[in-house]
């Protein structure tokens, strides 16, 4: 058995976790740490310009290939800037092992320099947290941190390491610990074979089915047993914000996002639906609008893996917990067998009204514009990269529900952003971690210049790793869905959301070392992102300046039901919604 | 509805507060909340009084299952259970009212522990009910100090709360 010290352990313990990447940012508490890093070829770590980049770009690594993201930070300020990425991370359910250093175990609780109560501060925005205060349990607790991460219902794990624990000078034995069990830990493996039966008993009841589904089919890789069970049914379907993606966009089955800024048949078939199949979602309030308006006669099936998700904010007749994956996979296998109770007429009768209320067409927009339509430039940024391997991060804003409803994702995992938290800052160092992860791919950022400048320090990490993110930021001037509301609901009084004084993007991407490309006028989009996505082994930063006035429609108002959308003002009259 | 629910946890540093904080977080009410360690030194066992509508306390069981440290819990308030509660009560007892609160302490079973020539310390166990109807017999005016530890329940029967 091989002596290592308590530094030497953290680092062979993420290598016997096959971890690739660390993203991190060195101070006093980790520096043990650090140097055992440095000594070690197997693991890549990656320099970030804050720790709130680390946690995003590991969390951008973790929702692009499924695996962990691991980020290792500082005490102190180096973890406390690491709870916006955190809670990003727990709100979306992703998997991140975070090690955060800590003062020495003798001086804990002295108000010590660097010292905060990171297992206190992260505990309500973890799955778990974990203070290691001996050297002999850190392998353990890196394995349960990894094992609680990345089963069940996944989410964020915090390891905070008390600097004595990772002495140089103290070693002792080390075993890769390969298997732990928790008494207190077992997800389920598999839904109730009686519950599924239930399940598709409604759905051959159905005349007016819906399949609503999340972001957990994303996770739990449950993509190609839900386009089974899409297919084998004929049933409408939509997914989140969080779950594009899951299903082919361009299919005629899919009616697109549904919620506060839905399409009108995805909201419209929700409400007017008999049977809802919710797979892999959490009822969120932008998604149920009103609750006491969700789903006004729908009896409710509801698969999670996680049995608090289920009834919390909608009460449901057929609870089924297991993963996503198995359960739909055991729905599809039951289906098939009783396929032909389908009712095929009343199916008919509900996708010829469904296939009405498309043709209104509720995300046009004003094509003839001369100034360039947020819209327009997320359908060109479509036709440009649709047939690369392509990866779109996401800021958080109006620019993320406008590549939400017009960016049509094939195939899941390529729709990277915050929906829970909603985190600006977010779409740079996520899409650093996913073009880590896929290095060969084509990997682009939309974002707004509000939510850029709130990481922009990580163009310095993109030119020291050489990583050639296409950066689209769509330029209004103002924080646009800030702007949007108090449009809306506050009388026009744009308070406090108008960007004074924006840096000339151009030249900050150059200072950085990056292309800078500016772009105002629609006919010339096309054939600038055409070059600038030609440019495969430069970061280009295309600030797109867009028309300020535009807003996302439909929209559903905080607290209204899913059948009293605002749609686009110029088709808004009563006789085209008819 | 009140609601009792016994909880075995891992007897962990931070456990508890785990618990405390997500009724804050979630906005559950908490009434009382009791913890020791069991025969089972790796083991504590809590004991956490709550009101709510039956969907609230679904939730509430779901969210603290949900914990990491959270080994196993019931809802005792489902079945029949028996619950107890120490209270230890500081009261004055000046010449002339020794003895009718001797008399009343003995009509609720409890003993008196402690005893100067002003005061009597009296331990009361009972379920919480008793509790409130002897401070409300004492009265605020002989009461120097009330210290309670929440209640302790455990349901009827043969089976237990074990792993």
């Amino acid at each position: 058995m091989v002596e290592l010290s308590g530094a030497e352990i953290v680092v062979q313990a993420l290598k016997d976790e096959g971890v690739e990447y660390v993203f991190g940012y060195p101070g006093g508490a980790v520096l043990h740490i650090y140097d055992a890093i440095f000594r070690e070829e197997a693991i890549k770590h990656i320099l970030v310009r804050h720790e709130q980049g680390a946690t995003h770009a590991a969390d951008g690594y973790a929702r692009a290939t499924g695996r962990p993201g691991v980020v290792l930070v500082t005490s102190g300020p180096g973890a406390t800037n690491a709870v916006t990425g955190i809670a990003t991370a727990h709100l979306d359910s992703i998997p991140l092992v975070v090690l955060t250093g800590q003062v020495p175990t003798p001086v804990i609780g002295s108000d010590a320099f660097q010292e905060v109560d990171t297992v206190g501060i992260t505990r309500p925005c973890v799955k778990h947290n974990f203070l290691v205060k001996r050297r002999e349990d850190l392998a353990e607790t890196i394995r349960k941190a990894f094992f609680i991460a990345t089963t069940g219902r996944p989410g964020p794990v915090v390891v905070d390491i008390p600097k004595d624990v990772t002495d140089p000078n103290i070693k002792i034995p080390y075993e890769h610990v390969k298997k732990v069990t928790m008494r207190s830990y077992n997800p389920v493996e598999k839904g109730h074979p009686g519950q599924i039966k239930k399940a598709v008993e409604l759905m051959l009841a159905a005349e007016r089915p819906m399949i609503y589904t999340g972001g957990g089919v994303v996770l739990g890789n449950a993509a190609d047993e839900l386009t089974d069970l899409v297919r084998l049914s004929g049933f409408p379907v939509t997914n989140t914000l969080m779950g594009l993606g899951a299903y082919p966009a361009s299919d005629r089955q899919f009616l697109g996002m549904l919620g506060m800024h839905g399409t009108y048949e995805a909201n419209m078939a929700m409400h007017e639906c008999d049977v809802l199949i919710a797979i892999g979602a959490r009822f969120d309030d932008r998604v149920t609008g009103k609750v006491a308006h969700f789903c006004p006669n729908a009896k409710i099936v509801h698969v999670d893996i996680d049995p608090s998700s289920i009834s919390k904010n909608v009460k449901v007749d057929v609870p089924i917990v297991g993963p996503v994956k198995r359960v739909v996979h055991d729905m599809v296998k039951v289906l098939r067998e009783q396929k032909a109770a389908i009712d095929k007429e009343a199916l008919g009768r509900w996708w010829e009204r469904i296939e009405g209320w498309r043709r209104i067409d509720c995300l046009r927009y004003d094509r003839n514009s001369e100034r360039i339509k947020p819209q327009f430039a997320v359908e060109t940024l479509y036709k440009v990269t649709k047939d690369d391997d392509f990866y779109l991060t996401s800021d958080v804003g109006q620019h993320q529900m406008f590549a939400a409803q017009f960016y049509k994702f094939e195939k899941p995992r390529r729709w990277i952003n915050s929906g829970g938290l909603g985190t600006m800052g977010f779409g740079l160092p996520s899409a650093m971690g996913v073009q880590f992860a896929h290095p060969e791919a084509t990997v682009a950022c939309v974002s707004g210049e509000a939510s850029i400048l709130m990481c922009i320090q990580e163009l310095a990490t993109c030119k020291q790793y050489h990583l050639p993110i296409k950066i689209v930021l769509l330029n209004n001037g103002y924080m646009g869905m800030v702007r949007q509301w108090q449009e809306f609901f506050y009388g026009g009084r744009y308070s406090h959301s108008y960007l004074d004084s924006l840096p000339d993007f151009v030249g900050l991407a150059q200072s950085f070392g990056h292309v800078g490309m500016r772009i105002d006028k629609p006919a010339d989009l096309e054939g600038a992102m055409r070059e600038a996505f030609g440019m495969k082994d430069r970061l280009v930063f295309m600030d797109v300046l867009v028309d300020p006035s535009e807003n996302v429609y439909p929209m559903i108002e905080a607290g209204k039901g899913h059948h009293e959308m605002y749609l686009p003002p110029q088709l808004s009259t009563e006789s085209e919604l008819a | 509805m009140r609601h009792i629910i016994s909880i075995l946890l891992e007897n962990e540093a931070g456990a508890l507060s785990r618990v405390a904080g997500l009724f804050s977080a979630r906005g559950f009410n908490i009434e009382s909340l009791t913890v020791a360690p069991t025969e089972d030194a790796s083991l504590s066992r809590m004991t956490l009084v709550t009101s709510g509508s039956e969907d609230v306390i679904e939730q509430i069981m779901k969210q603290l299952n949900k914990l990491i440290d959270t080994v196993k819990l019931v809802d005792l308030s489902e079945g029949p259970h028996i619950e107890r509660e120490l209270m230890l009560i500081k009261v004055r007892a000046e010449k002339g009212a020794r003895d009718e609160m001797k008399r009343v302490a003995d009509i609720f079973r409890a003993h008196i522990i402690d005893v100067t020539d002003a005061s009597y310390i009296i331990e009361m166990t009972g379920d919480s009910n008793k509790l409130d109807a002897f401070i409300g017999i004492v009265g605020p005016d002989h009461i120097i100090e009330v210290v309670r530890s929440g209640p302790l329940a455990i349901a009827r029967g043969s089976r237990g709360l074990t792993v």
